[in-house]
């Protein structure tokens, strides 16, 4: 059944979906029986450590692997030349580059006993480098004396928009204009990015942390030349992706070529310095934006200049995304972006929990926030005056025009905001309290089809289903089952869902894009219903009677005939044996007559100690449109989480690199700094559960990226709030407040100075 | 890489030691470089630890020595002969998950999971200590542990509902509203 054939799901037909059902992999993750891609141990094992390139551009001359050949327990080095024909990155270049282009570039994997063995085998590989001039700064690129890297030979400008914006400047009443720059940061998921390869006969299982089992398979199976059967790709249990996993990465391809080299399993995960280094990371930006108002704050025009950082290599699924809240947040009839992405000599960027939004949405709302005061309005108030029912672009309505104004009325609401603030007469000397809001758009919300699944009766009446989709720890496991059970009118605990392994079920999409609940979840539920049909069809053969006047109740089919007894389920499934009643569904379209779109606010309250230039985030509200809400303990989950990850941006991430060396400064967890449990805050979630049946026929959009975008716009209006500065740059460090703060000063001296 | 010291070449010496892991008399030989995250990963098939970072920042990998929670990364097996090492998986008791367990579960304290045995061990160790349990004592014990899907909010209230008296009412948690 394809899921655009089902009815719209009521409130009142729901039981499990909407509770607080908990996490039914809970058991596992809390007694250490999950086993991750790291955990996986095959008889035989060997492990692969890859060496990186120790300078940031040049051409490796020679490698001299004898002296790592000699140490005991190495088995093998592969270099280029053992798999030339292999190439990687849409660029197609070889998979191990006689040219590297950044530091951390792959350039060897040496595989031995242990990892232990394996590491000490990578320090005494010998490579000469020809070095060449590097370029690590985006901000250097353009002015013709940077090296030649690939990609930058002809940058292209992405033009989008709508109207006229040159007139429409000239009309303006009010122009706020600013140059933003967000940083690099690095998801640094605890599990790195890994796999573990074992062949058999001419088949190959690749155990993989990844958001994307299918995609891995294909890739897989497109480099070595084989059927799609004939490469399984498993991940039951992943260890944090954020985005950094939602691409086929070179680790699960090394391990299928050492393993079919070594002719013995494989692991190859990477170590912490080539997690940050070369595993992805969200692009920095340089964005000069404009916007321009009526004298009630109305938008009439929108200009952007976006520049974004690629680094070495185009992964794909990298953030270009950019320009999506300048097109899509508010009415504005006049907006042109412009979108340039370079490269440089650093590591390749990939999709990161909202690629392009977070950076764009801090750019944009801060903004709006200067524009707030320019008009002298209310920071809520001008969003709504500013409220856009419809996707401008295309002129077409959201699933769900009112959905961020529902989440405007909640969240100020909640927060009370428009009350007065708190005072700073309460806090110690020299510490000032703010507030801040921040509005967001997310693209994500309609779906990435096709996803399918199987629902399969047990003969006793339990029920399995069967997906290819993978549960990335945002639940995935638990809320498809509870959609699956309320369909059926089953217990969740009846349930079996497989999933993370192409072999345990139809294709289904990447988890990426908060996509795969508004994908999966119609997919599941249509295979559910399909699975009902075929149980009555069944029955009415068995007991001979007309299919129309059987129901399906959970528990018990049932005649409209009295003459007829009710069936339990488990009894009949056991008379229908060997007949195996299933059904099947998928989700293979997307919405064509709205644009599902997931939006939604922020607010933040900070304190900044003026003395120290710390910046403390008190407490943070979000109002997430994220549509139905299937399960409120894990959506809570993800808003926390998502909140967290919006402080650290904000606040305290930030890849350091030496321009002048080209090297990474912080390719660790010391000095990359996540935050930790002191940095969190009180975290609210408004919950707005609204049922978007104009999205999908089970009303649900997705949260993953949702409670993260607006966070560090807040926060940073939230600290203009607070002491008058506005920040131009994330993350906002100590040192950059105390910066602030000291021009602050000079320019009142200097200014009170001219009165006297 | 290029510039990097070349290591010793030599086989690493050996050493005979006895442990008690999860309330078990476990004779192993181990290397000398071996990390007691080695050990228990790679001899003992105890999976819950989990390696990081590696150097002792993010306490994945943290597991109770003589009832104190340490980053096993940072500790050789070699100077642990004699010791009793706890790990997850030997925090419930059979089948019967501990309270940390239970209330992890029921207060969602995770989401990937990868940090969670860490996050127990370390909560575990607390509570075996001699110290006062409270809301501040309870953070101390998980601020060495890090959680990249951010799930602090949820693991504080687990703790409490664990660790704490019935009566205190724990504030400062993921609300909805």
């Amino acid at each position: 059944m394809k899921a655009a054939e089902l009815d719209d799901w009521t409130d009142a037909s729901l039981d499990s979906v909407g509770s607080a059902h908990p996490r039914i992999d809970a058991d596992e993750k809390t007694t250490g029986q999950a086993r991750y891609t790291s955990d996986i141990s095959l008889p035989g094992l060997l492990a692969g450590v890859i060496v990186r390139s120790s300078i940031p551009h040049g051409r490796v001359r020679s490698i001299d692997t004898s002296e790592a050949l000699e140490l005991d327990g190495v088995v093998a080095v592969m270099t280029a030349d053992d798999i030339s024909e292999f190439t990687w990155y849409d660029d197609e270049v070889p998979i191990l580059p006689g040219i590297v282009r950044f530091l951390g570039d792959d350039v060897a994997v040496v595989i031995a006993d242990d990892v232990e063995t394996a590491r000490r085998g990578a320090a005494l590989v010998r490579i000469d480098y020809e070095t060449s001039d590097h370029v690590t700064d985006m901000e250097d690129i353009g002015d013709g004396s940077e090296p030649e890297l690939l990609g930058n030979e002809e940058i292209e400008v992405e033009e989008d928009g709508r109207g006229d914006i040159d007139v429409a400047f000239e009309g303006a009443a009010i122009v706020v204009e600013r140059t933003f720059r967000t940083q690099a940061a690095i998801h640094n998921p605890l599990e790195p990015h890994g796999a573990v390869a074992v062949w058999s006969g001419g088949s190959v299982t690749v155990y993989t942390s990844t958001q994307g089992v299918n995609d891995v398979r294909e890739k897989l199976a497109d480099r070595l030349g084989l059927d799609h059967n004939k490469v399984r790709v498993v991940c039951e249990y992943m260890g944090g992706g954020f985005g950094a996993k939602q691409v086929p990465w070179k680790p699960s391809m090394f391990a299928a070529l050492a393993a079919r080299i070594v002719g013995r399993p494989v692991r190859i995960m990477n170590d912490r310095p080539g997690e940050n280094l070369a595993a992805g990371k969200r692009n920095a930006s340089v964005q000069t934006v404009r916007i321009g108002a009526d004298e009630s704050g109305k938008l009439v025009a929108i200009d952007a200049e976006l520049n974004a950082d690629r680094g070495a290599y185009a992964v794909g699924g990298e953030a270009s995304m950019l320009a999506g809240p300048f097109l899509n947040l508010y009415r504005c009839e006049n907006v042109r972006t412009r979108s340039r992405v370079v490269r440089t000599n650093t590591g390749p960027a990939v999709a990161f929990r909202a690629p392009g939004y977070v950076e764009a949405t801090f750019v944009l709302e801060s903004l709006m926030d200067e524009l707030a005061d320019e008009v002298g309005i209310d920071a809520i108030e001008l969003r709504r005056r500013n409220h856009s029912g419809m996707d401008q672009q295309n002129d077409i309505e959201w699933s769900h025009p009112e959905g961020i104004l529902r989440s405007y009325e909640r969240i100020a609401e909640a927060t009370g905001w428009g009350e007065q603030n708190a005072d700073d007469a309460a806090e110690p000397v020299g510490v000032k309290r703010g507030r801040g809001f921040a509005a967001h758009d997310w693209v994500g919300a309609s779906a990435s089809p096709p996803g399918h699944a199987t629902v399969t009766f047990n003969f006793d009446g339990s029920v399995h289903v069967g997906t290819s989709a993978q549960d990335i720890g945002t639940g995935t496991r638990t809320v498809l089952s509870q959609v699956v059970a309320d369909e059926l009118g089953v217990e969740v605990d009846s349930i079996r869902l497989s999933l993370g392994d192409t072999s345990t079920g139809p294709p289904a999409p990447t988890s990426a894009g908060s996509a795969t609940v508004p994908t999966m979840a119609p997919a599941v539920r249509a295979a559910a219903v399909s699975a009902v049909e075929d149980l009555l069809t069944a029955a009415a053969e068995h007991l001979d009677v007309d299919r129309q006047t059987l129901t399906f109740d959970g528990q018990y089919v049932r005649c409209e005939s009295s003459d007829v007894d009710d069936q339990p389920l488990g009894d009949l499934l056991g008379d229908l044996s060997p007949r195996v009643v299933h059904g099947f569904g998928g989700r293979e379209e997307t919405a064509e007559e709205v644009s599902p779109r997931a939006q939604g606010s922020a607010v933040a309250e900070v304190s900044v100690d003026t003395l120290t230039g710390e910046v403390r985030v008190t407490s943070i509200a979000v109002a997430p449109d994220c549509g139905r809400i299937l399960n409120r303990r894990l959506a809570d989950s993800q808003v926390i989480g998502g909140v967290t990850q919006g402080i650290g941006f904000a606040l305290t991430e930030r890849q350091i690199i030496d321009h002048d060396l080209g090297i990474v400064c912080n390719p660790d967890l010391n000095e990359y700094l996540i935050p930790t449990v002191a940095d969190t805050c009180e975290i609210r979630h408004v919950e707005l559960d609204i049922a978007d049946l104009r999205a999908n026929p089970v009303g649900a959009k997705g949260i993953g990226e949702l409670p993260l975008i607006a966070v560090p716009a807040a926060i940073a209006n939230a600290v203009h709030d607070a002491i008058g500065v506005r920040f131009t740059e994330l993350p906002i460090t100590r040192k950059r407040v105390l910066d602030a703060l000291a021009e602050q000063s000079h320019a009142e001296l200097n200014r009170t100075g001219a009165d006297r | 890489m290029q510039a990097a010291m070349s290591p010793p070449k030599t086989v690493p010496a050996r050493h005979q030691i006895e442990l008690e892991v999860n309330g078990r008399s476990r004779s192993l030989s181990v290397r000398d470089g071996s990390t007691l995250l080695d050990t228990v990963r790679d001899e003992l098939d105890l999976t819950g630890a989990k390696p990081v970072c590696e150097v002792g920042t993010c306490g994945a990998c943290t597991v109770l020595l003589d009832d104190r929670a340490v980053y096993s990364c940072m500790v050789l097996t070699a100077e642990c002969d004699g010791q009793r090492v706890d790990t997850v998986e030997g925090l419930a008791d059979g089948v019967e998950p501990s309270a940390l367990q239970t209330a992890f579960a029921e207060c969602d304290a995770l989401q990937c999971g990868y940090c969670t045995p860490g996050q127990l061990m370390s909560l575990e160790g607390l509570r075996r200590s001699s110290k006062p349990v409270d809301r501040s004592a309870i953070q101390r014990a998980v601020e060495g542990n890090l959680c990249r899907c951010g799930a602090y909010r949820h693991i504080l209230e687990a703790a409490e509902q664990a660790l704490l008296q019935s009566d205190v009412h724990a504030d400062g948690q993921a609300t909805s509203s």
